[in-house]
Parts: structure tokens; C-alpha cells; sequence
């Protein structure tokens, strides 16, 4: 069913590949000089992707910065070393197991996951707790037609994220930095919510590994460390789940982590933010400019005690 | 080696960190994030150089090479040069002389509390590197004044310990080599102070105070 791993390609390989094929795809020379492929190609995850309301028309950031500015601790803590020690994650074969209280677990392969609902672009803003800001054209669908693959019982309040754990691959977890496996969580109508993209690729191809392949989420009015990467399991629970940057740091991260300006970090402000690209700092807006899809799902909820 | 050409190479090196984020930033090979490249990478040689003057009088103790002493006020003026850039750094590109933001920060966030007192502390010791400085104030003064550097490094790990989110390996390593730095001095002292009372008291050059060189 799966390649053997001899016939896997060196992601070096296949990126050289790439870079030849646009090279001489550019020269017009493309038909005239290509042997004929020895390997499938991966199907351009872009190709009829639907175009999104919800997308955002500012300018995207550069392949080469959402890439190579990555935090994903699993990999280590510069935001240089996922681009560095990603290529190692295994990401095929890959399941996704959605357990907990349901009526029936499911464990999902991911070539069923991608077939699971149409590929739509999300050009989202993303704003880092650090105080950074991308704005990345994502791939995906509604984490939502993931979701209904199986039947919560009445009791399932929180879903629960877990990231997978492959420490032969992943360097940055010989570190207690975080509690390993990377655990993030999110109440189930912000995970049904319909902003709340469960992601497969970006910028027309399969999700790079340092972003979270081969599947990660995204929750576009949440600070980036809430949208976990490389999920395994997706657990549905009753109680509020505690995340690894909860347990790390219980004052600095709550569980909603909603971006707001006017909540500091406890060490640094949230008011402004960094567009990756740019010289000057630019207003942080409430939920991240998403307030009209999500501010009413916290009526009546003080955002400064619930950080 | 004598002193002279030893000391234009500590110049040309201690300005390479310098030329290599200028060149980076002009060339913008600095990744995706230049500003906060050239803030922390300003911040990182601050503390390295802080370190490396800090290690002077030990390495003159534990090898004799009493020369490197000599090395030490220009080690400490690149120290406060590149702590002013990057203070600069942060009130410009972070901050863009806001200053009611500023003095909030001060105010509010620890780090930046502790990273500029240890900036102000820096200053008055840049200021008296002169050997008129030295001569105004008298060299047991002048030492007394000095030595508030300790303090100095202290603030400064603190400081870069307390911005990191998550990972203090750096933190760490920087802290445990000022521990040793410092900890030699305290147990030279401790020892000297024991020599004393057990009325075997030889001084020694460390002991005294700094002779003023005249200039090469």
C-alpha cells in the first residue's frame, strides 16, 4: 500500500526536482528535455482549491519566511531548525485516530483525510503570542467534516490535540522544554466553528514538514501555538484539557489564547505586532481581525481572566 | 606577542559581530525577521563581550599573563557600545521612540526593568574608562565604582533569562560561566581574607590597587 522506503524520494531530491521543473517549465523547455518521470509526483494539493470568504486579500507572505521562520519545538526552539530537522518526520504512513467520548472511535489514514471534504484556499493572518505576524494561504477544509467522522456522546465538552511523537525524528524533544507529546485543545464550538480550518497544505502544495505535515489546524483568532501541527489524535473529553504551554507556563498561557491587544503577555505587551516583511509595527486587532465571525462565541466571558 | 598588534586585533574582532549584522541587514540575509535579528544578535555580543572582560582578571591570575589587563578597557568600551546599540535597537525598531510605551515597559516587564538598569549602570563606568577619569577619582575609588560590573552581569543573564519563552539552555550556559567568573573572585578574596587573619598576609598584584599605565 505504501512505498517501500527505497522508493521514498530524498525531500532534497524532490525539492531539487521542483526547482528544475520551474526552472524549465520557465524556459519553455519543460516537454522538450524531461525524461520521463520515475516516481508519482504528488498531485498539486491547489490545483481547483475553492477560493474562500473568509480569506483576507492582504499581502502573503514569502514561501521561504513562513518555511524558515517556524516555531515547532519538536524540531528544537531557533525558529530556523524545523527548516533544518523537519525533512526527518515520517510523515507516511500517517493515521489520525479521533477518540474519547465518542460513540465509535476512528482511526482515518491521511490519503482518506484529504478525499474527506474539497480543498479550499484560506489566506489567514497568523499572530504569534511572540508578537509576530504572516499572512499564509493555506490548504484544507473545515476541521468540521473531519469532526463528524464520528458521533460525540452528549458529555464531550473540549477536543483535545495531540501531536505525534516520533522521537528517533524529532530532536528538540531530548528537551523538557514542553511535555512531550505537544497537547493542545479547543471547546468543541471553536473547533466546529467554521473558521477553524484543518490544514493540508499551503501555498498550493502539501504542507511543508517544519509547518506540520502531513496535517495540522488552524484557528486564525488564536495565537499560533493553539493550531497544533502533525496531529495524531484528536481526543474528545469533558473537562478543559490542559496544553503543554499551559502546564509550562500556567500564568503566561491560558487555554483560550485568544489574541487580544489589550491582554499582555505577562512580559510583554500584545498591543502591536510585527508583519514579517515589514519595518514598522502594526495594531494587533482583537481576535486577530476575526472579531466578527468569533466574538459572540465568549459573550458574557471576562477575556482577561480567560487569557 | 606584544601589546600593540594584540590590541588592534581585539579591535578589528570585537567590530566583526557589527559588520556581520550590517552587512546582513543591507543584503537582507538576516531571515524573516532582520529587526529582531540585529536586536538580539546586538543583545547576544553585549553579554559575550561583558563575559570576556569579566574573564580577563581570572585568566590573568590563573596564567600569569598579566598583559591581558591591558586588553580589558577596550573589552569593556566594545561591551558598552554594543549594549547602546542595542538599546537603540529596541527604542527604535521595537518601540519607535514611543516613549510613554517605554517608560511602560520599564515599569511593567521585569526583563526590560533589569536590562536597563544594567544599561544605566554602564554608563558612568564607560564614562570614567579614562586615565584622567581614573587619576580624578582615585584608583581605590575608581575600583569601587568598577565593580558595581558585577551587578552589571548579573542584571544582564537575568535579563536574557527572563525574555526567553520557553528554552534557558542559553540562558544557563551564560549563567553558569558569570557564576564561575564571579565565584573565582569571591574565592580568591575568601582565601586572602583567611591568609589575613591567619596573619600570613602577602599582597599580591591583584590586591592592590590598578597601577595607571601610561599610554603605549
Amino acid at each position: 500500500m505504501y512505498p517501500a522506503p527505497a522508493e521514498i524520494t530524498p525531500p532534497e531530491l524532490y525539492a531539487r526536482r521542483r526547482e528544475f521543473l520551474k526552472t524549465s517549465i520557465g524556459l519553455g523547455l519543460a516537454g522538450a528535455v524531461l525524461p520521463a518521470p520515475t516516481f508519482a509526483a504528488p498531485a498539486q494539493l491547489g490545483n481547483g482549491a475553492k477560493k474562500s470568504p473568509f480569506s483576507t486579500d492582504e499581502a502573503q507572505t514569502p514561501l521561504k519566511h513562513i518555511t524558515g521562520y517556524s516555531n515547532f519545538y519538536e524540531f528544537g526552539t531557533d525558529k530556523e531548525d524545523p527548516a533544518r530537522h523537519a525533512h526527518q518526520l515520517k510523515t507516511r504512513p500517517w493515521t489520525v485516530r479521533l477518540e474519547g467520548l465518542v460513540r465509535k472511535p476512528v482511526t482515518l489514514d491521511i490519503e482518506t483525510i484529504l478525499k474527506l471534504a474539497p480543498i479550499e484556499e484560506r489566506i489567514y493572518r497568523l499572530r504569534c503570542v511572540e508578537g509576530w505576524s504572516m499572512v499564509i494561504p493555506w490548504l484544507g477544509f473545515p476541521l468540521d467534516a473531519l469532526l463528524r467522522q464520528v458521533e460525540p456522546l452528549g458529555n464531550a465538552k473540549y477536543v483535545e490535540f495531540v501531536t505525534a511523537l516520533q522521537p528517533e525524528n524529532m530532536p528538540g524533544v531530548r528537551s523538557r522544554v514542553l511535555q512531550w507529546p505537544y497537547v493542545e485543545g479547543l471547546r468543541l464550538d471553536e473547533a466546529r466553528h467554521p473558521l477553524t480550518l484543518l490544514v493540508l497544505g499551503l501555498y498550493g502544495d502539501l504542507l511543508p514538514s517544519g509547518n506540520g505535515a502531513p496535517l495540522r489546524i488552524a484557528v486564525p483568532w488564536k495565537y499560533g501555538f493553539k493550531s497544533a501541527k502533525s496531529i495524531a489524535t484528536i481526543r474528545f473529553v469533558e473537562q478543559e484539557p490542559r496544553s503543554s504551554w499551559m502546564k509550562a507556563a500556567p500564568r503566561e498561557y491560558g487555554f483560550y489564547s485568544n489574541v487580544n491587544p489589550d491582554v499582555p503577555h505577562p512580559r510583554w505587551s500584545q498591543a502591536k505586532e510585527r508583519r514579517i516583511g515589514e519595518f514598522l509595527k502594526r495594531d494587533t486587532l482583537p481576535f486577530n481581525g476575526y472579531g466578527e465571525q468569533v466574538a459572540s462565541l465568549y459573550s458574557g466571558m471576562d477575556l482577561r481572566k480567560h487569557f | 606577542m606584544p601589546i600593540a598588534p594584540l590590541k588592534t586585533l581585539v579591535f578589528v574582532l570585537a567590530l566583526l559581530p557589527l559588520a556581520y549584522y550590517g552587512w546582513g541587514a543591507w543584503h537582507d540575509t538576516l531571515g524573516a525577521n532582520p529587526v529582531e535579528a540585529v536586536t538580539r544578535g546586538m543583545g547576544t555580543w553585549t553579554l559575550n563581550l561583558l563575559l570576556i572582560t569579566l574573564a580577563i582578571t581570572p585568566l590573568r591570575e590563573l596564567t600569569g599573563w598579566h598583559a591581558a589587563l591591558r586588553l580589558r578597557r577596550m573589552l569593556g568600551l566594545f561591551t558598552f557600545f554594543y549594549a547602546a546599540l542595542h538599546l537603540t535597537s529596541y527604542l527604535w525598531f521595537d518601540q519607535f521612540f514611543a516613549w510613554g510605551e517605554i517608560a511602560r515597559d520599564i515599569l511593567e516587564r521585569p526583563f526590560i526593568t533589569v536590562g536597563m538598569a544594567a544599561f544605566v549602570l554602564l554608563v558612568p563606568l564607560a564614562a570614567t574608562s579614562s586615565n584622567f577619569a581614573i587619576r580624578r577619582l582615585g584608583g581605590r575609588r575608581w575600583q569601587a565604582l568598577h565593580r558595581t560590573v558585577y551587578a552589571i552581569g548579573i542584571l544582564a543573564v537575568l535579563h536574557y533569562s527572563w525574555l526567553v519563552k520557553a528554552d534557558q539552555s542559553q540562558p544557563l550556559l551564560y549563567g553558569g560561566i558569570l557564576v564561575v567568573l564571579l565565584g573565582l573572585r569571591a574565592w580568591w578574596r575568601e582565601v586572602e581574607r583567611r591568609e589575613q587573619l591567619a596573619g600570613k598576609y602577602q599582597p599580591k598584584i591583584r590586591n592592590r590597587i590598578i597601577p595607571i599605565q601610561p599610554r603605549d
